[in-house]
């Protein structure tokens, strides 16, 4: 019963945020982990914000090229 | 009010108007054919629900995250979400998905409950108690995803909620005076710009909250400051666009004239 209740809320979160397309939450994701490494390397100027945005925008588009280009294969 | 907090009330307000047409749909449709008393306490359980799932987490955020660490989590969550809505509207808009139609919403859901069985629990009609239950609590929970993020991350969660209770007593007050379904909002379009602007203060506060790993925990400064704002709004804006003409090639639907002279259509 428990068990079942975590499943589901698990589950519940997971559409929530996640939704259909886990590329868009896994770029989003490594595009933060990448700037957060620089960001703790000391780069911390107006050059890191913005390539950390510019690679937050590449990596939607390639993810939702990859997923219009598959499915319409 | 500053323009920041404009921005912020009027983000809230679109994204509530959104969740509350849906779930109204939804209520009235159960409300209509399963009869008041029970749909209306799944409403009021959802609602209660919501205000207790609001209180934790808004408390869970602030009393244990600095600033930059808040704003890094809830700039995270934000902009994932804002990219799957953004997501849609993009394949909506381009043919690849079908819009969302609150008539037929209605219809659907109108159908379900004449066929289900009878099923009296706690002396209510379970079916009806259930399906506006999760119904409310579902859309109810997006409001309140968005009205956390974005109250706490501009900190001024009082315009938040603000926006958020106006909206709803324009949507109750809507359904109460016309009892169907609010088929005139055009609610593909405003999620369209939901998607936008949630996609642009995700990025924003993201972006920022990168200062969390920095000596000090300072956030990350945005050349232009609030300017910067903007330029991305017009930036996912101007992406969006164009990946709506490359993906409407795949389409087999023929293309919504308006997206193709305003951008503007229904998404």
């Amino acid at each position: 019963m428990v068990l079942r209740f975590l499943r589901g809320f698990g589950r519940f979160w997971y559409d929530f945020v996640i939704g259909d397309d886990p590329k868009i939450a896994v770029a989003v994701a490594t595009v933060l982990a990448l700037g957060a490494v620089l960001v703790a390397a000391g780069v911390t100027g107006s050059g890191v914000v913005l390539l950390v945005a510019a690679l937050l925008l590449a990596g939607f588009t390639t993810a939702m090229v990859v997923d219009v280009t598959r499915s319409h294969r | 009010m500053s323009s920041a907090e404009w921005a912020l009330a009027l983000t809230v307000f679109v994204a509530a108007i959104v969740e509350l047409v849906e779930a109204l749909t939804i209520v009235l449709a159960i409300g209509m054919t399963r009869g008041w008393r029970a749909t209306l306490a799944g409403t009021g359980s959802a609602l209660v629900a919501l205000a207790v799932f609001t209180a934790v987490a808004g408390y869970s955020l602030t009393g244990w995250l600095p600033e930059a660490g808040l704003q890094l989590l809830v700039g995270s969550l934000m902009l994932v979400f804002g990219l799957q809505w953004l997501r849609k509207a993009i394949l909506r808009s381009s043919g690849l998905k079908a819009l969302h139609d609150e008539d037929e919403e209605f219809r659907a859901t109108t159908a379900a409950a004449r066929e289900a069985g009878t099923d009296t629990r706690l002396g209510l009609d379970w079916f009806a108690f259930v399906v506006s239950f999760k119904g409310v609590f579902l859309e109810g929970v997006e409001i309140v995803f968005i009205v956390i993020t974005f109250g706490l991350s501009a900190d001024n969660v009082p315009v938040a909620v603000a926006s958020a209770v106006v909206a709803t007593l324009v949507v109750l007050a809507a359904g109460a005076a016309i009892h169907r379904p609010l088929t005139k909002v055009p609610e593909n379009t405003l999620k369209y710009v939901v998607g936008l602007l949630l996609a642009t203060f995700g990025t924003y506060w993201s972006v920022e909250g990168l200062g969390i790993v920095r000596d000090g925990q300072e956030p990350l400064e945005w050349p232009g400051e609030d300017l910067a704002i903007l330029v991305l709004l017009a930036t996912w804006w101007l992406l969006s666009r164009v990946l709506v003409q490359r993906f409407r090639r795949f389409s087999t639907e023929p293309a919504p004239a308006a997206a193709a002279a305003t951008g503007t259509t229904e998404v």
